[in-house]
């Protein structure tokens, strides 16, 4: 390596930084501004127009705050932990191309090394479990784990789906395959399964049971504040990026658009500022999980991952293997996804009956009771016997 | 606490231990400060012990030293979010020991005020049973239509919460002049909030995986635990103090009783939902029915009740709220004794947590929807 490429790649890592510190301060602003207009709130409203300097308020007001460690605390562990999340979360952005040049190193292999380094977070999370010496945040970290490792697994085979598409594992291949068409259309199914276990990769609603505030009360991190706890929200929320553009890049066409205009640098930037949009709009559709679904349990998470999408992720390979080796048109891989799809939800909807089983409880009228008396029990004199003796003149100012 | 590192690297000690952890006092659900120690294997939850008694105020002790009028006061504050039911109470149970007829537009105030608070605390049960089951949007929507009845309360007794409003023998003072338009307003609004709070949450799938067949108990079994209320009626049992043993004006009033057959969280859910309907349908009849006329009974101005006992049954939006009050002829009561829903209904919660998970050990806790300052009153 030259030291000219050295400049670059470092110039370009300091980039991809900031890029990315900024990215996350627009999306925790823009995650409490989508969840409060879903709850009839304003969301943050103080802090600049619209709250809009609220996310630089909240790092400040982060960086100031006391750091602390618990007594019990792993030390070492503790404070390696965010270190461990936040570099994984860092590294896949080494070759996720925003447009097509505009990636620090296209990798032949990008897409395996994206999984196998997002895999890595994981140990960030048990560290924390583990260092904070805490019951709470042990549960949390070991409760990631499980999930982590369930749903890697169909999000890895949903991506193979992507890479058996167009014979590749070079994201800008992928992307560039996708001129014509995009792979969404060719592979609802892979989408499905891909934004799911990609929601569960993240953590977060209907899969955040590792945070689970109403259980474990903040999981891995209940021990964490100021810069640490904030170390942590930036891998969250890189995270969330990540999965939201893996889902552009290998779905929705990445940056290309039908007729883009220009060449050269016009093209670059146009090309960023569609692939942003279209990103966003999938975190939008994040967002709007999180503002509306519950949380699962850990056993019917293991169960929808294990019974569900590994199947469903193993269908997904098996047809697109089908349809590539017979040589047949996508069109007929969309109908069969199409068809999987509805009979995975049909199996995932029906398991309750229809509205009209399920409902358990019925309202009995009084009439139908049969219960009611003809006196008021208020009228009736009390009975002989009766300890209850009656005031009869209580009349006041009398 | 134990340090669980030290006893997981120390060999000896390699086997499998239940790990005890510490739900509470201080802990986003539980609902207050209430204490509930598990004994894990992994998620399962072996054994449950809840303790109770962080909130005690000895607030049974202290109606013996205060006169009839200032008591009320203090049975605002045993079920903090249902104010008006624990008034009520207390003052039925002083109205029966001084045999006083109450007049007819004193009860149809009461009945008004005690419905429209049954929904307001069925509101705030919603809203926090969204967010045990991990959706945050729900409590929001509840607290929205719970607003909306509070503020109707500040018109009429001058106070969101704490009203102080019902008195031995009627209520503090008339309804406002614009009451009637008022509530027909508020009843068209809570209607149409209702089924949207129903839609938000009852049937989304995740929510039925969450509560359909979590903390079954059965009807007999209930009824052991000596469980009233929602939580008796989602095991199927038919009981409702203001069908059973009408009080006040409740025998005039067409209303349903809505009653599970599961007796699971999601039973105990939606009839509460149910019930909000049904208390709206009695708020309306009421309206209708009412007719101008005194609002007060002729009650000395320091109540001194004869010498007796009397017990109370009402039906608060937590169970049979009831009320055992003796006197000795005096201006402070002998002896002051609250059957609270929330108490009995607490017991259960060691049947339910058989065999469940921590996450439905938070949905069943809210499934039973306890208000500490009753349990411990």
């Amino acid at each position: 390596m030259t030291a000219l490429e050295g400049l670059f790649y470092g110039l370009g890592a300091a980039g991809l930084l900031v890029f990315l510190s900024g990215t996350v301060m627009v999306l925790t602003w823009l995650e409490r501004k989508a969840l409060a207009r879903i709850q009839l709130r304003m969301g943050p409203m103080r802090v600049g127009p619209h709250g809009t300097l609220q996310p630089i308020a909240d790092v400040a007001k982060l960086m100031t705050k006391e750091d602390i460690t618990p007594s019990w605390a792993d030390k070492r562990v503790f404070w390696l932990a965010p270190a461990a999340l936040l570099m994984p979360a860092l590294l896949v952005w080494v070759t996720i191309p925003m447009a097509r040049d505009l990636v620090l190193r296209n990798l032949d292999m990008g897409l395996f090394y994206v999984i196998a380094v997002s895999v890595l977070s994981v140990m960030g999370l048990v560290m924390a479990g583990w260092g904070s010496a805490n019951k709470y945040a042990m549960l949390g970290g070991l409760r990631a784990v499980g999930a982590l490792i369930s749903y890697e697994i169909p999000f890895i085979l949903a991506v193979l789906g992507v890479a058996m598409l167009s014979q590749s594992m070079d994201i800008t291949r992928i992307v560039d395959d996708q001129r014509s068409i995009a792979y969404i259309i060719v592979q609802p199914l892979g989408l499905f399964l891909f934004l799911v276990a990609g929601l569960a990769e993240l953590g977060r609603t209907p899969f955040d049971i590792h945070h689970a505030e109403s259980e474990v009360v903040g999981g891995p991190f209940v021990e964490y504040s100021g810069a640490h706890w904030a170390a942590f929200m930036l891998a969250e929320y890189i995270n969330t990026f990540t999965v939201a553009a893996l889902v552009v890049l290998l779905f929705l066409g990445g940056w290309r658009w039908p007729a883009m205009p220009g060449d050269g640098a016009l093209h670059t930037l146009l090309s960023l500022i569609w692939f942003l949009t279209k990103t966003y709009f999938v975190i939008l559709a994040i967002f709007w999980i999180r503002g509306t679904f519950p949380r699962l349990r850990i056993d019917q998470l293991m169960a929808f991952a294990w019974k569900v999408l590994v199947p469903l992720a193993f269908v997904n390979i098996l047809l697109t293997g089908l349809v590539l080796y017979y040589d047949l048109g996508w069109w007929v891989l969309t109908i069969l996804s199409l068809l999987s799809l509805a009979a995975a939800f049909y199996i995932i909807f029906g398991r309750y009956g229809s509205r009209a089983e399920r409902m358990t409880v019925r309202v009995y009228s009084t009439r139908e009771l049969g219960l009611k008396p003809a006196v008021r029990p208020q009228a009736a004199p009390p009975p002989d016997g009766s300890p209850v003796q009656v005031d009869k003149a209580p009349a006041a100012g009398a | 606490m134990v340090n669980i590192q030290t006893q997981a690297s120390n060999q000896d000690s390699l086997q499998a231990v239940d790990m005890m952890l510490n739900l509470g006092p201080q802990h986003p659900s539980t609902h207050g400060v209430f204490r509930l120690v598990l004994w894990l294997d992994g998620e399962r939850i072996v054994r449950a012990e809840p303790h109770i008694g962080y909130l005690h105020r000895g607030s049974e002790k202290l109606c013996e030293r205060e006169d009839y009028t200032q008591i009320i006061t203090l049975f605002d504050r045993l079920d903090y979010v249902a104010n008006l039911n624990g008034e009520l109470a207390f003052c039925m149970a002083a109205e029966k020991l001084m045999g006083l007829e109450v007049p007819d537009r004193a009860w149809y105030v009461r009945s008004i005020l005690c419905e429209l608070n049954r929904i307001a605390s069925h509101m705030l049960f919603y809203g926090v049973y969204g967010l045990d089951t991990g959706a945050m949007t729900p409590i929001l929507y509840g607290f929205r239509e719970r607003e909306r009845i509070v503020l109707l309360f500040e018109a009429v007794t001058g106070a969101r919460m704490m009203h102080n409003f019902i008195r031995v023998g009627g209520v503090k003072q008339d309804l406002p002049e614009d009451f009637v338009q008022r509530v027909n307003k508020l009843t068209d609004e809570l209607k149409r909030g209702i089924e949207e709070c129903d839609q938000l949450l009852t049937n989304s799938e995740l929510f039925l995986a969450r509560t359909k067949g979590v903390g079954s108990i059965d009807g007999p079994t209930a009824r052991d635990y000596g469980c009233t209320g929602p939580v008796l009626r989602a095991s199927g049992v038919k009981e409702d103090v203001r069908v059973s043993e009408p009080y006040g004006i409740y025998d005039r009033f067409e209303f349903g009783i809505p009653v599970g057959s599961n007796g699971d969280c999601w039973d105990r859910y939606y009839i509460r939902v149910e019930e909000m309907r049904q208390s709206l349908s009695i708020i309306e009849q009421a309206v209708k029915q009412m007719e101008p006329g005194p609002i007060q009974a002729k009650v000395r101005r320091i109540a001194r009740p004869p010498k007796g006992e009397a017990y109370v049954r009402t039906e608060s939006p937590r169970g049979d709220f009831a009320v055992f009050l003796v006197s000795d002829g005096g201006d402070k009561p002998y002896r002051v004794k609250v059957r609270a829903p929330s108490f009995a209904n607490l017991q259960s919660i060691t049947h339910m947590l058989r065999d469940a998970y921590i996450a439905d050990a938070v949905v069943i806790l809210g499934s039973i929807d306890i208000i500490l300052g009753e349990v411990d009153r």
